[in-house]
């Protein structure tokens, strides 16, 4: 396979894991806003921060946060590069790169999904439409997943693309973490105000794991569980030790294929034995920011040398 | 023009059903019009969706374009096409033993039939080509033959195109949608498929690799970029064949071979199929400013390392200067006269026939010597005043850039309109390959139609379509 090729696989699954986890974030501080009448811009503003796009936003927005305008600069301003949109067409340039390399059923739903999103999002969305509209965007993403899941053979080409998945969701879920990290500390479990029941909410809820956090911690909102979840649990589609497993497991298949085992392995070998190796109390007593920071700070190294390792560029 | 002066391939000129076109209209005349016209929306979508477009030249993707496709398709009988493919045989075989006459002893220059300068002064004239030996003896593995037709047994060649002939996808994309859409229309006409043409062309390529090649060639489709116009027919064309779509920032020089940036190190490739221009394709032998090819690509093909699919230096062939010795061409070469008819071509650089030209130019088409895609050239019939005046200008200034011809009465086909079906011009595009095995003609091609009534122009860049192109069986 070309590097120009792996490098295009890699990027289109990470661009559309990310408008998948965008529009979740989107979806998540909509809710909240309904459900508490007061103090709506803190919560737009703390999901700008969540998303990562909070610095561009600023520049073009003075720093000044609405709905209105936070909405808009993560689902369909083109000047924000993670915004819905931009990833969407991002994900896609980058399917039109490598489309020989796609099956005729997953350029379709990449080309569909474009197509659906430059349609959808071609003027401001109103809140009424808006679940409607986030809806539909993810449907179409998940029908992107789908037909790589159905219609891909697993060769290389198949392990780019999950490896560019896992190391976007894998980074979403650290930056989610990152930036609310402060309410997940025993100091905060204390407190145990309704403040804080919205912003365990708000975590839950942007990495779709409500239900999945019922199923296996019950109806009580603990941060301990919270971390335990979203750090360590295996289960958990979205974790970190699930998306690190699942990235090293898709290193270990080009391994086996290539008979080459170059250092971005190693790396993430290491990683994924740290998360295996560690109890959410340990993780506490280090400090949960520098732990999250430590991860976060491995898995850009990690994508880094696997650009390197694989020619990506000349 | 009157209209029983131009033929349509359906109604003759006397209104009467020709027989190719028998099968389709015992179908058309049991069609509901709206049934087709959902049919005709229902196409467009697939194209949208399959992503068939062409970009516009400087524009980002936001300006990705579809090529209007008529559901009607055009019909060539059999013995239409037997005569058709024999003289394009004829035609082609010409052109590479031209090609390589032109670049070795050039035979034809000696014998008077080519004026010198024709070859030397020529733009398209390749100094680096010269005495190079070809893989397999072929320069245009990949020719379109550009032909019209004006009555039941008149088709004239309007151009050879030797360089890098596009639309090939067009041809299969046409096919596969009607296909899908109208299975009951293939059931009851015995069409001939064209659905081979992937596998023939990297049969073919795999044909003509270079003395260096260890094992079965590796075969590579050269695209200067998801940017090109014709970006979609490369990658569609990378992807039927089971090949790398490679650029040049994929490609270096490494040990006497061309090879490409692989994630497990460099591998090299045999034969290059490329869709970049010769002046494009080596900085160190070409325009140094080319960022879409190779550097020192040239010095490895002339040492055998690699096949350039079509070779350098083939426009010379297709020149509109050259196309006028075509037929002598054609005759000097296999010693046959030429099958397929010219268009009479006058040479501007002449002065007698600038002369003419001038005198007549209401009645003619001028076109650029080194013009393509429609762009600048004049039909004299259609013209006002002011743009025949600066034509005139035009010619007298620089005569030897034009070539004028006479103003063909193009024949038409039927295409769907929202009242049913209406006449248009067109022209065809036969796709032709050639290996050290043989020519090797599918049976079809693509057929550009100018969907504006009345209108000759068919070149998708100013408003042409495409409509599937059937050939019977016998």
């Amino acid at each position: 396979m070309l590097g120009k090729t792996a490098n295009g696989l890699y990027w289109m699954f990470r661009h559309l894991e990310r408008a998948e986890n965008t529009s979740r974030l989107i979806d998540t501080g909509q809710r909240i806003a309904l459900t508490r009448s007061s103090a709506a811009e803190d919560e737009w503003s703390s999901i700008l921060d969540t998303a990562g796009v909070r610095r561009g936003f600023d520049e073009k927005h003075d720093g000044v946060v609405s709905k209105e305008t936070a909405i808009d600069w993560m689902l369909r301003d083109p000047d924000n590069p993670s915004s819905v949109l931009s990833s969407i067409c991002t994900a896609r340039h980058n399917a039109r790169l490598v489309r020989t390399a796609l099956t005729h059923e997953v350029w379709e739903a990449m080309n569909g999904c474009f197509m659906a999103a430059k349609e959808i999002l071609a003027r401001k969305v109103g809140e009424r439409d808006l679940p409607d509209v986030l809806g539909r965007l993810r449907q179409r993403a998940a029908l992107v997943r789908g037909a790589t899941h159905g219609t891909m053979l697993r060769n290389d080409i198949y392990d780019f693309a999950r490896i560019g998945t896992f190391l976007e969701r894998a980074d979403n879920t650290g930056r989610i973490l990152d930036v609310k990290y402060y309410v997940l500390l025993p100091s905060a479990f204390e407190v145990g105000s309704s403040l804080d029941n919205v912003q365990w909410e708000t975590i839950l809820r942007s990495v779709s794991g409500r239900g999945g956090y019922r199923m296996v911690h019950g109806q009580q909102i603990r941060p301990r569980n919270i971390a335990q979840f979203l750090i360590l649990d295996k289960r958990m589609p979205r974790s970190l030790n699930f998306s690190c497993c699942k990235l090293r497991d898709n290193l270990a298949y080009l391994a086996h294929d290539y008979g080459d085992t170059p250092p971005s392995h190693a790396l993430a070998d290491t990683l994924t034995n740290q998360l295996a190796s560690h109890d959410v109390d340990a993780i506490f007593d280090k400090g949960l920011h520098e732990y999250i920071q430590n991860v976060l700070g491995s898995l850009s190294e990690i994508g880094r040398q696997i650009e390197i390792d694989y020619r990506f560029y000349e | 023009m009157e209209n029983n002066e131009i033929f349509d391939e359906m109604w003759g000129r006397q209104q009467q059903l020709r027989e190719p076109y028998q099968g389709f209209q015992n179908w058309f005349e049991g069609e509901d019009l709206s049934r087709l016209r959902a049919k005709q929306r229902e196409a467009e979508e697939v194209f949208r969706l399959t992503g068939i477009t062409f970009n516009v030249y400087g524009k980002t993707e936001a300006e990705e374009r579809l090529i209007p496709f008529d559901i009607i398709p055009r019909v060539i009988s059999a013995r239409e096409w037997q005569k058709l493919s024999r003289g394009i045989e004829q035609r082609v075989r010409a052109i590479n033993a031209f090609l390589h006459d032109i670049y070795h002893r050039q035979e034809i220059v000696r014998a008077g039939r080519i004026p010198e300068e024709m070859i030397s002064r020529n733009e398209a004239f390749l100094p680096q080509m010269i005495g190079m030996s070809t893989p397999g003896g072929v320069y245009t593995h990949i020719v379109g033959i550009d032909l019209v037709r004006t009555g039941d047994e008149d088709f004239y060649v309007l151009e050879d195109n030797a360089r890098t002939p596009s639309g090939v996808s067009y041809m299969l994309e046409n096919r596969e949608t009607m296909l899908q859409m109208f299975p009951e229309l293939f059931s009851s006409n015995r069409v001939q498929p064209v659905s081979n043409y992937p596998r023939s062309l990297q049969r073919s390529l795999a044909n003509c690799a270079p003395p260096a090649t260890q094992g079965d060639p590796t075969v590579a489709v050269l695209t200067p970029g998801i940017y090109n116009s014709a970006y979609y027919e490369h990658s569609f064309l990378a992807d039927q064949m089971g090949v790398e779509l490679v650029e040049g920032h994929d490609l270096r020089v490494m040990d006497g071979r061309v090879a490409m940036r692989t994630t497990q190190g460099y591998k090299p490739i045999d034969v290059l199929y490329r869709r970049v221009d010769d002046e494009y394709l080596d900085p160190l032998n070409f325009n140094p400013d080319s960022a879409l090819g190779v550097p020192g690509i040239m010095d490895v093909y002339r040492a055998g390392g690699i096949t350039i699919a079509n070779a350098p230096g083939t426009g010379i062939a297709d020149d509109k200067a050259i196309y006028s010795y075509m037929p002598d061409i054609v005759e000097f070469y296999t010693g046959e006269k030429a099958i397929l008819q010219n268009v009479p071509t006058w040479r501007c650089s002449e002065p007698d026939s600038l002369a003419y030209v001038l005198d007549n130019l209401s009645e003619l088409v001028v076109k650029e010597v080194h013009g393509s895609g429609g762009y600048g050239m004049l039909i004299g019939p259609a013209a006002s005043k002011a743009e025949l005046a600066a034509f005139t200008r035009k010619l007298k200034a620089r005569p030897g850039h034009y070539i004028a011809q006479p103003t063909l009465a193009l024949s038409t086909v039927p295409i769907f309109t929202r009242s049913g079906l209406a006449p248009r011009h067109v022209d065809l595009r036969p796709f032709v390959l050639v290996s050290p095995e043989g020519i090797e003609i599918t049976p079809g091609g693509l057929t550009r139609v100018a969907l504006k009534k009345g209108s000759l122009v068919v070149n998708s860049s100013q408003g042409g379509g495409t409509k599937d192109t059937w050939v019977l069986e016998d």
